[in-house]
């Protein structure tokens, strides 16, 4: 589904990811960790389409097609979802009339037909029990004066309502407190299914206890330096990040 | 012949025929000054950033007879909700009874301004506020409007009396003979503790020309409420200067809102004035423009008596090679003690070659007030169009999702529901907002 190969990106002169390599495939969790500045946001924006980072080497191809020649707008479309570190405030633009417009914008790519009020009514209200989201959220401006927990939890809204093939999610956990966590997680496995993929980026492994990855990978330094399966996260809780700096070092 | 001396010309022939008009010495003395003062160059600082003597240059037509509009003409130019309003039509400058409808006689009490000066009911009212708005212009563009004054209207409103209908008022310029000047003239009065909603808006037909110097001034008693919406969205051959001042003679309430979304040259000078203690008043406006338009809001709140409560709210979203000007004055008088006066502008750019000019004026000679004021000049916020297009929204649609956001804190005081929808799909219209 996703195949980054080796994929160098830098932010004006500064070269943060040097070569990633990594292939995911439908139906697994995948989940990326590493210290901070080690190049995990990055790697989330470069696939995502933010910006002024700058693509310098490699490919990034999904579903075979060339990710990095798309708008992000396009890439949507095509089915990639990024869950936000930092969910953007827009004050006058309600949750609803916001939501409306994604997801028939997406169906308009995907060359569905509009969903109409009823049916689109329907999927909100079954999408925002998932979540456990006040429906009073619906008609204030988005994400204006929401708190760390509800801002995360309409980001998993907003992909269970676009269906994407594939959601990365930036440090989704930061900030939750474990309720909130809890739900979160139970939005994104109740989403996951054999034909869609999942990308968790998280500098603790305390969200993997609720959303289980099949594979870990260790980005340090703007490479992944380890790759392995979900002992590999209990084995970095443990030792902490300097275990792999000297590993990397030797 | 230039314009200004066609149009003392005109005066004169004007005066020749209506001298025993009640209302001749106001325009006389009106004419006095217009000839004095001239039309404001870019010299006058009121008119620093606004060229309208340009528009002075070409050959305009002064029509003082009705023009021959049928009902059928502007039938589809209507507002919506106009069924359940009271709908008073100006066709070049001059109010016309036959295009006007009155939803519920005795809602509303409807004089010729002419009419009104000499009538024993409401001569005094007349006399002691028709030509206030003077006092606070100073230049010869107010002086012309009174000197011209004919064809006007006085709307009054019963003492402790609700209207039942908003009132629409519609100042059609009739362009398909030519250039037309057109200056429509109207006095409102609400009367003690009475309540009145009012729209006006400005549609010119035809493809000549068009140049509107209206001047509304709407005397707001005690405990008396006003709501008044302008709504300017006429075509690119179309300007206007339109001057609303409100009076506020007692402790009373005025709420106004002022959209402008499209036009050549479009100048509002927007009196609030305060002459009792308590009174409140809300100022909204929201410019939206593109093109080569240009919008100059002059504002001015004037608090002479205290505990005077004022919030004005001025966006602007400016595009291509339109022009922006928000000049917004406080004054507060030595007495006005307690005042609370609030003014914010914002703005923002989406060309490079766009422009604003922002300026915000406080003249404060009482010691126990709040006041404040700010102003800002941006851009679209990129992160939010990020956050929108990685939503899978087009770029066009998150730029007018975004436009309109910024907006709703201005839209959201439009309080007439069939108002507030009609202005909320011509932005959308504006903002090529793709339906789906």
């Amino acid at each position: 589904m996703l195949k980054i190969s080796n994929l160098h990106a830098r932010i004006e002169e500064k070269q943060i990811l040097k070569g990633i390599n990594l292939e995911i495939k439908p139906g697994e969790v995948h989940a990326i960790m590493g210290p901070n500045g080690s190049g995990k946001s990055t790697l989330a924006s470069v696939l995502a389409g933010r910006e002024h980072f700058e693509v310098t080497e490699g490919s990034v191809t999904f579903d075979g097609k060339d990710l990095l020649e798309l708008a992000p707008e396009e890439r949507a479309g095509e089915g990639l979802f990024l869950a936000f570190q930092y969910p953007v405030e827009i004050p006058g633009l309600t949750t609803t009339n916001f939501i409306k417009t994604a997801v028939n914008e997406v169906r308009k790519y995907r060359g569905q037909e509009p969903l109409d009020a009823v049916g689109f009514l329907k999927l909100m209200k079954e999408k925002m029990a998932l979540m456990e989201m006040d429906q009073s959220l619906l008609s204030r401006s988005l994400n204006e004066g929401f708190s760390g927990g509800e801002k995360k939890r309409n980001e998993i809204f907003q992909m269970a309502m676009l269906e994407p093939k594939l959601a990365i999610l930036d440090e989704t956990d930061s900030g939750l407190d474990i309720d909130a966590i809890r739900i979160v997680a139970n939005g994104v496995n109740r989403f996951r299914n054999e034909n869609n993929a999942v990308l968790v980026i998280t500098h603790y492994q305390r969200l993997l206890d609720y959303i289980v990855p099949d594979f870990v990978h260790v980005l340090y330094n703007g490479r992944i330096v380890k790759s392995g399966t979900r002992e590999l996260a209990l084995e970095l809780e443990e030792k902490g990040y300097d275990f792999i700096k000297s590993e990397v070092a030797v | 012949m230039n314009t200004v001396e066609n149009i003392k010309e005109q005066l004169n022939r004007l005066y020749s025929d209506k001298k025993e008009s009640g209302l001749h010495a106001i325009r006389q003395n009106a004419f006095l000054q217009f000839d004095k003062l001239g039309i404001p160059g870019v010299r006058h600082e009121e008119w620093k950033y606004t060229r309208i003597n340009a528009l002075f240059n070409k050959e305009f037509r002064f029509p003082y007879t009705e023009s021959n509009l049928l009902r059928n003409d502007w039938q589809s130019l209507r507002l919506p909700g106009a069924d359940d309003a009271h709908e008073l039509v100006f066709v070049n400058g001059i109010f016309s009874p036959e295009l006007s409808v009155l939803r519920r006689p005795g809602d509303l009490v409807l004089l010729p301004l002419e009419e009104a000066a000499n009538s024993e009911q409401y001569a005094k009212t007349i006399a002691a506020n028709l030509g206030h708005s003077s006092r606070y212009a100073k230049d010869g563009i107010n002086a012309l409007n009174t000197a011209w004054m004919y064809g006007g209207l006085f709307v009054h409103v019963q003492e402790k009396h609700q209207t039942a209908h908003p009132v629409y008022i519609y100042h059609i310029t009739d362009t398909r003979k030519g250039n037309v000047l057109s200056q429509p003239r109207s006095l409102v009065h609400l009367g003690r503790a009475s309540g009145l909603k009012v729209v006006e808006t400005f549609l010119t037909i035809g493809s000549q020309e068009s140049f509107t110097n209206q001047v509304i001034e709407l005397i707001v008693e005690e405990d008396a409420q006003l709501e008044y919406y302008k709504i300017q969205n006429d075509g690119l051959h179309a300007s206007q200067v339109s001057t609303t001042h409100v009076r506020q003679t007692g402790k009373s309430f005025a709420h106004t809102v002022t959209i402008s979304l499209n036009g050549n040259l479009v100048r509002n000078n927007l009196n609030i004035v305060m002459e009792a203690p308590h009174c409140e008043s809300h100022l909204y406006g929201l410019y939206l423009l593109k093109g080569h338009s240009h919008i100059d809001n002059h504002t001015l709140v004037d608090n002479v008596q205290p505990h005077c409560f004022s919030n004005e709210l001025y966006k602007g979203v400016l595009d291509e090679h339109a022009t922006g000007v928000f000049n917004g004055k406080i004054f507060v008088r030595q007495d006005a003690q307690k005042t609370n006066a609030y003014q914010s502008n914002k703005n923002i750019l989406l060309s490079d070659t766009a422009t604003v000019n922002t300026k915000p004026q406080l003249e404060i000679f009482a010691d126990d007030v709040k006041c404040s004021h700010g102003c800002t000049i941006g851009s679209i916020d990129t992160e939010a169009m990020f956050y929108l297009k990685s939503r899978g929204i087009t770029e066009k649609n998150a730029r007018s999702l975004l436009m309109h956001a910024f907006a709703e804190d201005v839209l959201e005081n439009i309080k007439l529901p069939f108002i507030r929808s009609y202005v909320d799909q011509l932005i959308s219209e504006r903002l090529e907002f793709d339906l789906l």
